[in-house]
C-alpha cells in the first residue's frame, strides 16, 4: 500500500481531555486497545496518526501493532468522513446492476479510494452493503439523499451538486 | 518430568507432557514440514504446512502449537494430510513473485525447498497478484513484500526485540507486512539489527547489496582497497560452503579475501583492542570519580541506534568510545595513510561484518574524519560469501593465511568481541591489570559467557566491588535499562542489540528453521571464537605489541587528545521518530 495521505489533522482541547480521560481509564488493563479506539473513534469521528500516537504512548502499545490493528477491522478509519459522504451499495441486486462501474467511476473523479477522503475534506467515500432500496438498484446515498436507478453517466451530475 | 504415551503413524512414543505434536515428531525422526514456525522466536500455527491427523479429530491439525495428551494419535503422512499440505503450499505460491533464479534466497529458501519436498510439480492455482513497490530507501535493509509469504516470522523477531516497528496490516488478501502507517523502513525507528532478515524464511527482507561498489573499487587501479574483518564472521562464514556450524574459518576467509583483490586484510580485533584501551581507561576514569555510572559498550551499532530512538535518557551513560570498526576506520585513513605515504582519498576502506546496523554505523555523519567515511562500505557475512562464490573461489580448498601486518595482530581478547560477555570480559582483563597492577591469573570470566538473556556479576577489583552487568538482545537491554531507572546501581554494562551478541547478528549466515530447532547455533558459534582465543598467544588487549606502537607512535596515551579527535563520537536524541 502507498503512502497514507489524510487532511490536516485538527484537535480541541475538549477532545483531546476526553481522549487522555479514555486512556487513564484503560491504562494496565489487559485487552484494552480495542475500546480505546472505539472510544478514541467515536471522539473524533475517525482515527488520525496523532490520535493513534497519544494511545501508543497512552497505553504503551507499540505504534506497529495499532496500525495493525485499525487496519484490520473496517469499522475503524484513519481517514475523516467528508462533509458530503457519498455510499455507493454494493450488494448484490445493485452489484449485478453495475453498482462496481459506478464506484470506480467515483474513485476515479474524486482521485480517493473507498474509505478515504479528499484532502479538502469535502468527499468521503464508502462501499456498503445492502440498504434495502433494490428495487432502485443501482443505489448511492450522499449524506441523507438518495439516487437510484443509476448509469455511470449520472456520477458527474450528482456530485456536481455538492460542489460548491 | 511428567511422561505420556502417544502413537505416530502407528507406532508407540513416550515423550514429557509439556510437548507439542512437531516437538514429538522430531525426536522421533519424523520430519513434519514447517514455514511459519521458528523455534523461540514463532509459533503461531498460521501456515499450515504442518498439518497432522488426530485420531477422532474432526479436521487436521497444526502440529507446531498442539500439545500432546495421553494416547494421542497422530498421523504424519495419511493421504488427506500429504494432499492438504500440498494445496496449502499450492495456494501460497499462487501469489507469490516466483523468480527463484534471480532471488537472493535462491538455493536458500524454506519455501523453495519445501515445494521440492512436497513434490509441487505444477501451479494449478494462477490468480490475482497485489505488486508491492520494493523499500530499498535505508542504509542497511531492503523489503519486498512481493516476495513475502506472511508467515510473520519477522514481525515476531522485531516483536522479540521489544522494537515492534513492523506489523500485518489490512486483512484479507490485503494483508501485508509494513513498517508502521505504510512509512519507509528508515522512518519508524528501526534499529537495522536484521533479526528479521535472519528470520525471514524467503527473499522478502535482504541487506542491502554494496557488493558492486565494493568490486569497482577492486577493479580501479588507483585505488589501495583495505578490508577489515570482525571476529564474529569468522565464526559462520563457513556454514556458506557447507562447513559445521561453529567452525573457525579465519585462514581460509583471509585467503579468500585476498584472492578476491583486496590490497591489505586486517582484522578488526585489532580495532577491539584499541577499544578495549579507549573504554577501559573511560571506565576507569568514570569509575574514580563516581561519575556518569554505568558506562554502557558502544560497539554495537543497532544497541546505540536503540538508545537514542528509546532510551535518550541513558545517552550520557553510552561510552564515548567508536565501535572497532570505526576505530579502525579512522586509523587507516590517518596513521596508516600516513605511514605507508598514501593518500587517504585513495583508499577505499572496507569492514566485513556480521551486522545490517554497520552499514547505517558506517553512513552516519559523525564518522567522518577523514573529511568523508572512515569506512565506505560494511558488507555483512553473507555479501562476503556471494563475492567468494561469484569470483570461483574453492573457499574449502583455500590454504590457511594470516592477516596482514601490522593491523593483523590481535588478541583473544579482541576475538571475543563478537559473542555477547566478550566486551565486557575483555575489558576486565585490562581493567584488572591496570587496577591490580599484577597479572590477571585465570583470564576466563565466567560469570559474563554464556546464553543467559541478562548476566550480572560483582567482582572485587583492588578492593573495590565492581558491579556489572551483560545483556543482548534489546528487549534485554529494556529490562536492565528499567532497573538502572528503578534506582539499581551498575558500574558497567555491556549490551548487544542481536540475541547471543554478533556471532547471530542480522547480517549472519541464515540458519533455517529446522536447524535452528535442532542445534543451539549461537553456541556453537560462541565456541568457535572462545577457542581462538584459548589459542591466542597474547589475551589481553594491553599487551598487544601493535596498540602500543600505535600510542606511542601516533596517539599519544588512551582518551588523550589524539584519541578524543579520532576514536571518540557522540550521539543524538532520535526518540522523536518512532
Amino acid at each position: 500500500m502507498a503512502e497514507i495521505k489524510a487532511p490536516a489533522f485538527k484537535d480541541t482541547a475538549e477532545q483531546s481531555a476526553k481522549l487522555q480521560e479514555v486512556i487513564a481509564k484503560y491504562k494496565g488493563t489487559e485487552g484494552a486497545l480495542i475500546p480505546v479506539l472505539h472510544e478514541a473513534q467515536s471522539i473524533y469521528g475517525y482515527l488520525p496518526y496523532e490520535v493513534q500516537k497519544a494511545i501508543s504512548e497512552g497505553l504503551d502499545v507499540p505504534m506497529a501493532e495499532i496500525y495493525g490493528v485499525v487496519s484490520f477491522y473496517t469499522q475503524f478509519s484513519i481517514y475523516p468522513k467528508g462533509t458530503y459522504n457519498v455510499a455507493v451499495c454494493l450488494g448484490t441486486a445493485c452489484y449485478v446492476k453495475g453498482s462496481g462501474d459506478i464506484i470506480d467511476k467515483i474513485k476515479e473523479k474524486l482521485g480517493i479510494e473507498v474509505g478515504q477522503c479528499t484532502d479538502d475534506g469535502r468527499f468521503s467515500l464508502e462501499a456498503t452493503r445492502c440498504i434495502g432500496a433494490c428495487g432502485l438498484a443501482p443505489v448511492l446515498t450522499v449524506n441523507d439523499d438518495v439516487y437510484g436507478r443509476l448509469t455511470v453517466d449520472d456520477v458527474d451530475d450528482i456530485l456536481s451538486k455538492y460542489m460548491d | 518430568m511428567e511422561m505420556i504415551n502417544i502413537k505416530i503413524n502407528d507406532k508407540d512414543y513416550s515423550v514429557p507432557a509439556s510437548y507439542t505434536i512437531l516437538d514429538a515428531a522430531r525426536e522421533a525422526g519424523i520430519k513434519i514440514p514447517t514455514l511459519c514456525y521458528l523455534k523461540d522466536v514463532n509459533q503461531i500455527g498460521a501456515c499450515r504446512m504442518c498439518l497432522v491427523e488426530i485420531k477422532g479429530a474432526r479436521a487436521l491439525q497444526a502440529a507446531c502449537v498442539y500439545p500432546v495428551s495421553e494416547g494421542l494419535e497422530i498421523y504424519t503422512n495419511s493421504a488427506k494430510v500429504r494432499e492438504a499440505r500440498r494445496d496449502t503450499l499450492e495456494l501460497i505460491l499462487s501469489n507469490h513473485d516466483k523468480k527463484c533464479l534471480t532471488c537472493i534466497r535462491n538455493r536458500n529458501c524454506e519455501l523453495q525447498a519445501l515445494a521440492d519436498e512436497l513434490g509441487v510439480d505444477g501451479l494449478r492455482f494462477e490468480g490475482e497478484n497485489i505488486p508491492y513497490e520494493i523499500d530499498n530507501t535505508s542504509t542497511s535493509l531492503v523489503r519486498d513484500n512481493n516476495k513475502c509469504i506472511l508467515c510473520r516470522r519477522c514481525v515476531a523477531a522485531c516483536n522479540n526485540q521489544a522494537i515492534s516497528v513492523i506489523t500485518c496490516a489490512d486483512r484479507g488478501f490485503a494483508t501485508h507486512v509494513t513498517p508502521t502507517y505504510e512509512k519507509e523502513i528508515k522512518d519508524v525507528g528501526c534499529i537495522f539489527c536484521g533479526q528479521c532478515i535472519v528470520s525471514c524464511p524467503v527473499g522478502a527482507l535482504s541487506e542491502k547489496n554494496e557488493v558492486p561498489a565494493v568490486m569497482k573499487a577492486i577493479d580501479n587501479p588507483e585505488k589501495h582497497v583495505v578490508v577489515q574483518t570482525a571476529p564474529a564472521v569468522r565464526a559462520a562464514l563457513g556454514e556458506e560452503f557447507g562447513l559445521p556450524i561453529g567452525t573457525p574459518v579465519t585462514g581460509k576467509m583471509v585467503a579468500a579475501l585476498r584472492r578476491l583483490g583486496f590490497d591489505k586484510v586486517f582484522d578488526t580485533d585489532t580495532g577491539a583492542d584499541l577499544t578495549i584501551m579507549e573504554e577501559g581507561t573511560e571506565f576507569l576514569q568514570r569509575f574514580t570519580s563516581g561519575e556518569n555510572l554505568p558506562i554502557i559498550t558502544s560497539c554495537s551499532p543497532g544497541w546505540v541506534k536503540f538508545c537514542e530512538h528509546y532510551y535518550p535518557e541513558f545517552i550520557g551513560n553510552l561510552s564515548t568510545c567508536k565501535s572497532p570498526m570505526e576505530m579502525f576506520g579512522a586509523v587507516i585513513k590517518s596513521y596508516y595513510a600516513e605511514k605507508n605515504n598514501i593518500n587517504k582519498d585513495d583508499i577505499f576502506s572496507v569492514a566485513i561484518m556480521p551486522c545490517t546496523s554497520k552499514k547505517y554505523e558506517a553512513s552516519r555523519e559523525e564518522h567522518s574524519t577523514s573529511g568523508g567515511r572512515d569506512i565506505d562500505v560494511s558488507l555483512t557475512t553473507r555479501e562476503l560469501a556471494r563475492m567468494i562464490k561469484q569470483a570461483g573461489i574453492d573457499f574449502n580448498s583455500l590454504p590457511d593465511e594470516e592477516f596482514d601486518s601490522p593491523f593483523g595482530e590481535a588478541t583473544g581478547a579482541g576475538v571475543i568481541f563478537g559473542t555477547t560477555g566478550g566486551v565486557m570480559e575483555a575489558a576486565i582483563r585490562t581493567v584488572y591489570e591496570i587496577l591490580e597492577k599484577k597479572p590477571l591469573e585465570n583470564l576466563n570470566v565466567e560469570p559474563v559467557r554464556g546464553l543467559d538473556g541478562v548476566k550480572e556479576a560483582t567482582l572485587t577489583i583492588a578492593g573495590k566491588e565492581v558491579k556489572i552487568a551483560v545483556v543482548h538482545g534489546t528487549a534485554n537491554a529494556r529490562i536492565i535499562l528499567d532497573k538502572i531507572k528503578a534506582g539499581e546501581h551498575y558500574d558497567f554494562v555491556e549490551v548487544m542489540a542481536c540475541p547471543g551478541g554478533c556471532i547471530n547478528g542480522g547480517g549472519q549466515p541464515i540458519v533455517d528453521a529446522n536447524t535452528r530447532a535442532t542445534t543451539d547455533f549461537k553456541a556453537l558459534r560462541a565456541s568457535a571464537l572462545y577457542s581462538e582465543d584459548e589459542k591466542a598467544t597474547i589475551r589481553k588487549s594491553h599487551e598487544n605489541p601493535v596498540i602500543k606502537q600505535l600510542y606511542d607512535d601516533f596517539l599519544g596515551e588512551p582518551c588523550g587528545h589524539k584519541s578524543h579527535e579520532l576514536l571518540h563520537t557522540h550521539y543524538t536524541d532520535k526518540s522523536a521518530n518512532k
